[in-house]
């Protein structure tokens, strides 16, 4: 991982800490506390017999700083500890979509990164789409066309849906259907989706 | 109850209600309720598909951080309504659910068998790893085709007088022998599960020793409140059970399967609110699944394409502790008009949970054999098959002698094929190439059976004249909230965005669960007899104000007020009729059954689908191009979210004939498909444009709304579609699903 992927606003604590863990990373996967506890007692200390580590990251424009299990996902970061369920587990393994957030812009899958991985980052969910009130033109797109039904996978076809139109790759509705295959849809709302979609592309709105 | 048609609402749908909270992720699912104190519980299950367990080694668990209690049937609470355990364990009786921590005995693999409560997930998830439980093993039956010879007709249709389920028969049994144009197949199809995108969850929470709330993922909060109350004798009013939104379900929620039952005695237990989702690879071994089954048609016709005989056996899959029924071979007795049909159902027990009833139950499975078997015998008599299923239209029930409440099937097929331009299809299979693959060209017919239970609805008009319109119906994503404002919205003549509708709480008036298609025909008809009772109330009120409201005549509703006929200028507002008679609220619940005309005629849902795939000839890939569906289910009550659940039945059926499948390693009695990489469903690129058209007349005789179900009739049919299709095609007939590529070349 890049310490120049820090952003500027870190602060230095931040980044000192970020260093330090940032050695542990690879091997923590879902390791027993035990091993977690030998690798990061020194600065972090134990809590009963686990081990907290602390992250700091954005979290739709706000400053979160948290101290976590290591082993902790970033989806279940938001979901269970910053209330932002909005974003939703559908797999929990990377292959349903459901889980799809923004970081630093890029579309990415909450449930396959580590809370810890993410110190520093800048994360937009579904809950920092809309504009206060106003909702996202895809949003707004998604009601229109009833690009959804239990509602279930539709924050993260929403934000795939709108890096989708970023990344240039709504052109054509075979172009939007091949980009959003990674998020299923059990209900079969794909059709109206895909309308969403190239409308709002059409449309030329910001994205 | 004066009867009057619906407007054909088709220009003036509503979006969808909820449609602004499940965009923006403000829609509460069951595992999101933010519950202090609340802790987190993960099931470890069993390896073995049968025998029982000898120990679980949990110390090291237990002493894991964060760890509250590992609950098994070594120190699981007495559940007050189960039996008192034998000793030894006695394996359960045919019909008995599985009681989760009852006892060491396995029936399954993937069974529950303990389960760690933690402070949080992780330390759950780990210390679930950390259990060991070892077994005795028995030798186990999974496989279907092994043990086929073990199929039986089962207990229930033994013991009962008049099960739907019995052998059939009627007309001359030699017909189909005597036939002068026959076919005989055989037709399977695999085991294949819901999996709807929000896996099951379940937050339990004792509020008291005596009284329980529960935030569940299930299609029937009543059911699920009753079944709870009985299973910890509490009063039913002290278990509350909450779902107001359900991340898709198909048939998986209509249960209370053992999870919940585990959360609901770890709470208790741990005496913290408990917290359990299902991991995506426990969905596959813990809310049932539609069942493998092997199918027998024999189809007879006269040459010049008259049914004169069919026979059609189906055997299904269940487990050795309940046998789970549904309708395989019940569409062929009803759908054509065929003087000799022979049906026969059988169920093979085996060393697997129990499965369950999985959008358009019995019938999905059943007119995939049945609707391909129509091709196969259309093609031997050298017709179209749309021609050789108008010859053999049922113009009345064959099977009870009865009229038709409604059908237009008729309109259904001549609709349909003209949109898809059925006229342009080649009889002969291999016929249409485009750009290297070949093209093919199939329909199938749709039924489903018309399903409607007592219902109630309250509506309270505020001051403001407003409305809040209450069920305990449920919405696992057809849009029940937007379908139910929309009926009260034209009962009251009210702008929909006056009104809103509450569901899914178990304190919200009596509803049946979501299933079976039953939601608009049973609470629609409770919320527009709930809002005429509403409007009647009003004019009455209306009546003490003015002598025009008294004259008897019918009173007319327009824009949120009332007037005394239908030429009347001055109207009342309803916040006014409130007003003046001091009211803050004016409350009524109506109550909602089906009549005698239940007996008198019989009632279905209608439909037919028409496919164009393409096949490349080298690969075996076969991507559907294009559907038309074409359904008759009376009244449209909302054509967009209507629409959307069309074109949901048929992605579901795309996935049943093309891709769906859990397999299962008989060396262990375990499925290999796990998880979302292993077991395909449709994603976008699967998926063409559909197109959805209804007929949209009312049937009267069925409710007061005419509306009839949807959501079955939407799959139904489609695979079988699909599979003639391929055959137009490729020439190649395909009997067992799914149309995987090495079935192809």
């Amino acid at each position: 991982m890049d310490i120049d992927a820090i952003p500027p606003d870190a602060e230095n604590e931040d980044r000192r800490f970020f260093l330090k863990q940032s050695m542990l990373i690879a091997g923590l996967s879902m390791a027993p506390a035990d091993l977690l506890h030998a690798a990061l007692v020194p600065d972090d200390g134990p809590v009963g017999n686990a081990v907290k580590v602390k992250v700091s990251l954005t979290v739709n424009g706000k400053r979160k700083r948290v101290t976590i299990d290591p082993r902790m996902t970033l989806l279940d970061l938001l979901r269970e500890h910053l209330g932002l369920t909005g974003t939703k587990k559908g797999c929990d393994f990377g292959q349903c979509g459901a889980c799809t957030v923004h970081i630093d812009g890029r579309r990415a899958l909450s449930c396959l990164t580590f809370a810890l991985m993410q110190h520093g980052a800048k994360i937009t969910t579904i809950e920092g789409l809309s504009d206060g009130e106003k909702l996202h033109p895809l949003q707004e797109a998604f009601i229109k066309h009833d690009g959804l039904q239990c509602g279930y996978c539709t924050p993260g076809q929403v934000m795939s849906a709108v890096a989708c139109i970023r990344e240039g790759c709504a052109g054509s509705a075979p172009e939007v259907r091949e980009y959003m295959s990674g998020n299923l849809c059990r209900c079969g709302a794909y059709p109206n989706i895909v309308d969403a979609i190239l409308e709002v592309k059409k449309e030329g709105l910001k994205v | 109850m004066k009867r009057q048609s619906w407007d054909n609402p088709s220009d003036t749908s509503l979006t969808r209600v909820d449609g602004a909270a499940k965009v923006s992720g403000g829609a509460t699912y069951s595992a999101e309720y933010a519950i202090p104190e609340l802790v987190h519980a993960v099931l470890v299950t069993s390896t073995i598909a049968k025998g029982s367990i000898t120990a679980i080694e949990a110390h090291e668990a237990e002493a894991a951080p964060g760890v509250l209690a590992v609950i098994s049937h070594l120190n699981v609470m007495t559940v007050p309504g189960w039996p008192a355990k034998k000793q030894p364990a006695e394996r359960a009786q045919v019909g008995t659910a599985l009681r989760v921590f009852y006892d060491p005995l396995i029936y399954f693999d993937g069974q529950p068998v303990a389960m760690v409560v933690a402070g949080t997930h992780e330390q759950a998830v780990h210390a679930a790893s950390l259990v060991c439980v070892t077994y005795r093993k028995e030798s186990h039956q999974t496989d279907f085709e092994k043990n086929a010879g073990k199929a039986a007709v089962p207990l229930n249709v033994q013991r009962s007088g008049n099960s739907p389920f019995k052998d059939y028969e009627r007309g001359d049994a030699a017909a189909l022998r005597q036939a002068e144009v026959k076919i005989e197949a055989e037709y399977i199809i695999p085991t294949q599960h819901h999996q709807p995108l929000e896996p099951h969850a379940i937050i339990a929470v004792w509020e008291a020793d005596d009284k329980l709330t529960v935030y569940d993922k299930n299609q029937g909060v009543k059911s699920v409140q009753g079944q709870l109350a009985q299973a910890f004798k509490l009063p039913r009013e002290n278990v509350q059970v909450v779902a107001r939104y359900v991340g898709g379900a198909f048939g998986s929620g209509i249960r209370v399967w053992p999870h919940t039952l585990a959360a609901v005695i770890a709470a208790k237990q741990v005496k913290r609110p408990v917290k359990l989702v299902l991991g995506r690879d426990q969905m596959f071994t813990s809310v049932g699944y539609r069942p493998y089954t092997v199918q027998k048609i024999g189809l007879g016709a006269s040459a010049d394409g008259r049914l004169t005989g069919i026979v059609h056996e189906g055997t299904g899959q269940t487990s050795m502790y309940e046998e789970h029924l549904e309708r395989t071979v019940l569409a062929s007795r009803a759908l054509y008009a065929c003087p000799s049909v022979l049906t026969r159902y059988r169920l093979l027990p085996l060393d697997v949970n129990t499965p369950t009833w999985m959008r358009g139950p019995g019938d999905a499975t059943g007119m995939f054999a049945l609707e391909s078997a129509m091709d196969e015998l259309a093609f031997a008599l050298k017709m179209d098959p749309l021609d050789f299923r108008l010859k053999n239209y049922a113009e009345s029930d064959p099977e009870r002698n009865l009229p038709w409440s409604a059908k237009s099937l008729r309109e259904c097929y001549e609709l349909g094929a003209e949109k898809f331009g059925w006229k342009n299809r080649m009889q002969a299979p291999r016929s249409v190439r485009q750009n290297g693959m070949l093209v093919g060209y199939g329909m199938a017919s749709s039924l489903y059976g018309f399903h409607r239970h007592p219902s109630k609805a309250r509506a309270v008009m505020q001051a403001d004249g407003s409305v809040v319109v209450q069920s305990a119906t449920m919405d696992i994503g057809p849009g029940t909230g937007t379908a139910m404002t929309r009926i009260a919205a034209k009962v009251l003549g009210l702008n929909a965005k006056k009104i809103r509708f509450e569901l899914g709480h178990s304190a919200l008036p009596d509803a049946p669960g979501q299933n079976g298609s039953s939601t608009i025909p049973s609470v629609g008809s409770a919320v527009h007899d709930a809002c005429e009772a509403l409007k009647n109330r009003l004019a009455a009120l209306a009546g003490d104000m003015e002598a025009r409201f008294r004259s008897g005549g019918q009173a007319v509703v327009r824009n949120g007020q009332l007037f005394a006929s239908e030429g009347d200028k001055d109207g009342l507002s309803y916040a006014d009729i409130l007003k003046h008679h001091h009211l803050n609220e004016l409350e009524v619940t109506g109550e909602s059954k089906q009549g005698a005309e239940r007996d008198q005629y019989s009632m279905y849902s209608f439909g037919c689908h028409f496919v164009e795939v393409q096949v490349g000839e080298l690969t075996g890939e076969v991507r559907v191009t294009r559907v038309v569906t074409c359904a008759d289910v009376g009244t449209i009550i909302n054509y967009k979210t209507a629409r959307s659940q069309s074109i949901g039945g048929v992605v579901g059926g795309i996935g049943m004939a093309l891709m769906e499948e859990s397999v299962m390693d008989h060396r262990f009695g375990r499925y290999v498909t796990s998880d979302f990489a292993s077991y395909h469903i449709p994603v976008h690129a699967d998926v063409p444009p559909i197109e959805v058209y209804y007929i949209d007349k009312p049937d009267m005789l069925a409710d007061p709304i005419g509306s009839k179900g949807l959501g079955e009739i939407a799959i139904v049919g489609v695979a079988g579609a699909i599979a003639n299709a391929v055959f137009n095609a490729t020439g190649k007939r395909i009997r067992h699903l799914p149309i995987t590529p090495d079935k192809l070349i």
